[in-house]
């Protein structure tokens, strides 16, 4: 890193003010990765085609890999580590474990971050809005069957809570 | 090259003779229990085994708390990065890296100069250096390697180094390789380009095809594609004051990548430790060495600092390993009856530029074919030649997913020939099970009418083939498939799997293995089993794997060999301190031992239950104080087995899968786009130890196959003014068409348990055989909707349409529609 053309960069990532000092070519996923030790997002590509990085930036999925952390100053970032509360898992997160959503799981923080947008917007979400939503982020393990599933139970068991 | 020599013909579908198949004095024979191995501990049902449960590291994976090589930092670390080949072919005249060493923050550079030990995965044709020392063999071979603060620094003084080339003439398929034999790809070739050439024969296939009522000749085209894990390959190497090393390393085989890191670095194996973390996905990938092990580690002896080297994308395309192409050539017979007679084959390989396991790769190219059908006489002449493309290796379905497309599409048209129903022509030549097949394989368990029941059912297959309107059709395509091979990689005899275990006082087990988890939950059968043996709940069962120092040899995680291998050494592990820990209870109890129950984190007596009672962490206190610190060991050996002639074990497993597909497609005769609906998928597996994760094999195997069929094409582009040829066609996540969400069928699962006699409660592999059906299925079921043959993959829409155009399909499609002979489901 040139000391000369470090900037400081204020993010507000998953609750919590940070701030760190970055290259302006530095990506928001190297940021989290590698400045503020959030290794829960994947780089699987680095060229923004496989999903495995993706975060909320205010709320909408991005892929972190093509968006300079610049770009973010002063904004909200959730990633996979602030899905969970601190009794547990979400009930996204926990539905894919019992139902054998993540098998690798390389692309599991980008299809739960997705996700997590999609039963926010719509809390009863059809199988093509399933697919669509999820349609950016690839998975090589499990044909895609049950990740589905796992948003169906989730959904299904968060609007019986609800 | 070898020639091999004609094969003994044994008597297909024959029933082995009591003690036929004896292991060898010397080989080591795994214990016998009283009952066998395939029932539960207690009697009667499973506890654990069997249920729909989670997996041992789901939670820390959905949270985004699994660590995955490149999560690891460490302090001092360097990065690294590979200076790779921009030709196809070229001799390396001169290398100048002084200008890339004199950047600040550079730390050291290498080049093949500094590991010129040759490695590769099969001792015998070790053709590989870590980099190139004197010539570079496709686009992206590499060349050298450099150390510095970061990723970027690194990119910079790579385009500091200068190579000098000299370009030689690239040979860039199979044709060109057998046709220039002097524009040698691999000096390492015994002769010409040639790799590997296999030619066995078994039985009279010439007199067997000349009394067949009907025979079907054709070519087929099989495309090359990749395994295309999400997670790129990662490594990190860190050698220390004291001269030891510690890799670690994205792999699926640990325990081969120790050895060639002793090998290529010279240095004793006991001085080096390899720890697999987390791997993001492998599917095969990831089953041999690579360069940036190698060069990580060396870059971390000269800077005495941790090394990070972690592949781009586009370097995972290079780095390969995967399907490889293959042009194949078979004429079948059959009689109108519709048993099979003789088969004769002639395979094509395109291996790339070295041999990985391609000497494996040619024999199972014809060695895998000979179930689930009876082969009365079966000859296959498979030669593998190199190219100056990246090399080609095990990728899921090793070796057999092409001779398989080819041979079930046979099937379906032989089936067209005598108007029998395909499901019915499959289950009229079906081996069954406890037989040999005409190369000498040994099927024990065999679950693939069952399969062929299952699938013709839920697909609703009397309704629907040839029977649906123009343009929608169904396929069916049946397989089978090894549960590991019966030799280790390394001619040795010792086991194949190995397992520590050990109690603890507090109620915890903890499980020791060399094995190698890539997603699949291999660690969570480790730890079902021991719950299953030992009356504890999952979360009370914590699996330590693929670290070389805490770890027993497994030999990782290849051939479908986790489940059957290192369950069944697990399964000795936990029995022998269930024996303990009952035991014990037994004689405090005073009640005989088979009274005792251990499950769910309680331990009680059946004729007494209210009263002989406690709870698990009891009772391991109770056996530790009696026979003190509570350990063990488990092992699997498998039993000697395969033909009686050269090559006659490579194939042999000690249990076979099997499997059924239908598919339903619709196709549109306009766009020649097909859309796969529905992929039925039946697969015996033994018994499904944990249905979840049996369920997420077949369905992620059924797709690949089916992202095969459709989409995906490792290729490479021709030369063209200004460039040679070699460049990949397209090495992104974006160009290589890997499928969505958008683009997948339905997959329905349909587990078939046969019961295994050796498996672990009688368990056969999932991960690899339930990939082979899908690309014939889908080839069958086009035929199905459009009258049309797809003998070359993949079939999309310009290779349909010409196959549209080239024909009258809808005379062929009408002509299919003639009356069929129709099976019955048993």
């Amino acid at each position: 890193m040139d000391d000369s053309t470090t900037v400081l960069c204020r993010l507000t990532v998953n609750g919590d003010p940070r701030i760190c000092a970055v290259d302006p070519g530095t990506t928001l996923l190297e940021a989290l990765r590698y400045r503020l030790g959030l290794t829960g997002s994947k780089q699987g590509c680095d060229k923004g085609d496989c999903g495995a990085c993706t975060v909320l930036l205010a709320g909408e999925p991005v892929l972190a890999c093509i968006t300079l952390v610049l770009a973010c100053e002063g904004q909200a970032i959730e990633t996979v580590e602030g899905l969970a509360g601190p009794g547990g898992p979400s009930a996204l997160q926990d539905a894919f474990d019992r139902t054998g959503g993540a098998q690798c799981g390389f692309c599991t923080p980008g299809m739960l971050v997705s996700a997590t947008a999609l039963l926010r917007r719509n809390a009863s979400p059809t199988r093509a809005e399933i697919q669509h939503a999820l349609s950016g982020n690839l998975c090589r393990c499990t044909g895609y069957t049950k990740i589905l599933e796992a948003v169906e139970l989730a959904a299904a068991e968060m609007r019986a809570r609800a | 090259m070898s020639r091999e020599g004609r094969g003994k013909p044994p008597a297909p579908g024959m029933a082995i003779p009591e003690g036929r198949v004896m292991p060898k004095p010397d080989r080591l024979r795994p214990p016998a229990w009283e009952g066998g191995r395939t029932d539960a501990p207690n009697g009667g049902a499973f506890q654990v085994i069997g249920t729909r449960s989670r997996k041992v590291e789901g939670l820390a994976k959905v949270t985004g708390r699994a660590v995955y090589t490149d999560d690891l930092v460490l302090p001092r670390m360097l990065h690294a990065k590979l200076l790779r080949s921009i030709h196809a072919h070229a001799r390396i005249v001169a290398i100048d890296a002084s200008a890339a060493l004199a950047l600040p923050g550079v730390h050291a550079v290498i080049t093949g100069r500094d590991l010129p030990e040759y490695f590769g995965i099969i001792p015998w044709t070790q053709d590989e250096q870590a980099l190139c020392e004197h010539k570079v063999r496709y686009v992206g071979d590499a060349i050298a390697a450099v150390a510095a603060d970061s990723e970027r620094l690194c990119e910079d003084a790579l385009r500091a180094i200068r190579v000098e080339y000299e370009v030689l003439p690239a040979v860039h398929d199979i044709d060109t390789a057998l046709a220039h034999p002097e524009w040698q790809v691999n000096e390492k070739a015994v002769e010409g380009n040639i790799s590997k050439q296999v030619r066995l024969e078994f039985g009279a296939v010439d007199a067997a095809l000349a009394n067949s009522d009907e025979v079907v000749e054709a070519e087929y085209w099989y495309e090359g594609s990749t395994h295309a894990p999400i997670e790129p390959h990662c490594c990190v190497a860190e050698f220390d004051a004291t001269g030891f090393l510690t890799v670690w390393s994205s792999t699926q085989v640990a325990h081969y990548l120790h050895r060639d890191l002793a090998k290529v670095l010279g240095l004793p194996a006991q001085r080096i430790r390899v720890i697999q973390p987390v791997v993001g996905g492998a599917f095969g990938g990831k089953s041999e060495p690579f360069s940036l092990e190698f060069a990580s580690a060396k870059l971390s002896m000269i800077t005495g600092r941790p090394v990070k080297i972690l592949y781009t994308r586009e370097e995972v395309f290079y780095a390969h390993r995967g399907r490889h192409p293959m042009r194949l050539k078979y004429r079948t017979g059959i009689k109108r009856d519709g048993m099979l007679t003789g088969t004769d084959a002639t395979v094509q390989i395109d291996g790339g530029a070295y041999s990985s396991f391609g000497l494996v790769t040619t024999y199972y190219s014809g060695q895998l074919l000979t179930a689930p059908y009876v082969f009365p006489a079966y000859r296959f002449d498979s030669t593998r030649v190199f190219t100056n493309k990246p090399c080609c290796g095990p990728k899921r379905g090793h070796g057999s997913v092409q001779p398989r497309f080819a041979f079930e599409c046979q099937l379906d048209k032989l089936a067209e020939k005598i108007a029998l129903d395909p499901i019915e022509l499959r289950r009229r030549n079906a081996i069954g099970a406890n037989t040999r097949t005409v190369n000498g394989m040994r099927v024990t368990s065999n679950g693939f009418l069952d399969c062929l029941d299952a699938v013709e059912k839920a697909s609703q297959w009397q309704d629907k083939f040839r029977r649906l309107p123009y343009g929608r059709g169904v396929g069916v395509a049946g397989s089978t498939y090894i549960s590991g091979t019966n030799y280790c990689i390394y001619p040795n005899e010792m086991p194949q799997a190995g397992v520590q275990l050990k109690l603890d006082r507090s109620g915890r087990a903890t499980v020791f293995c060399g094995c190698s988890d890539i997603g699949q939950g291999v660690d969570s059968v480790l730890a079902l089993i021991v719950c299953e043996e030992l009356g504890l709940e999952l979360r009370d069962v914590r699996v330590v794997a693929a670290d070389t120092d805490l770890t027993p040899v497994d030999l990782g995680s290849y051939s479908s060999r986790e489940t059957f291998m290192v369950g069944n050494a697990c399964l000795d592990a936990a029995r022998h301190l269930r024996e303990t820990v009952a035991g014990t209870l037994a004689e405090l109890w005073d009640v005989p031992k088979g009274q005792i129950v251990l499950a769910g984190g309680l331990a009680c007596a059946t004729s007494d239950p209210e009263r002989l009672n406690m709870s698990i962490r009891e009772a391991f206190q109770a056996a530790e104080s009696r026979h003190g610190t509570l350990g063990s060991v488990g092992w699997y050996q498998s039993p000697v087995l395969g033909g009686d002639y050269r090559g006659g074990t490579i194939g042999a497993s000690p249990a076979y899968s099997f499997t059924a597909h239908v598919a339903e497609v619709e196709c549109d005769p306009e766009t020649g786009i097909v859309d796969v609906k529905h992929i039925w998928v039946a697969h015996d597996c033994g018994r499904a130890l944990s249905p979840v994760a049996v369920e997420g094999q077949m369905e992620g195997s059924a797709w690949m196959g089916f992202a095969e069929a459709l989409f995906e094409e490792q290729v490479y582009k021709p030369a063209a003014p200004g460039h040679g040829f070699g460049l990949h066609h397209g090495p992104s996540l974006l160009d290589y068409r890997m499928p969505t969400s958008m683009d997948s069928p339905e997959l329905h699962s349909l587990i078939v348990e046969s019961v295994d006699p050796e498996g672990p409660y009688g368990a056969k592999e999932a991960g690899e055989g339930p990939l082979h059906p899908s690309v014939p299925a889908i080839a069958n079921a086009i035929h199905d909707a459009l009258g049309i043959r797809c003998d070359r993959l993949p079939f999309g829409p310009p290779s349909v349409l010409r196959t549209l155009r080239a024909s009258d399909a809808r005379a062929a499609w009408q002509r299919a529609r003639a009356p069929l002979t129709h099976g019955t489901a048993r």
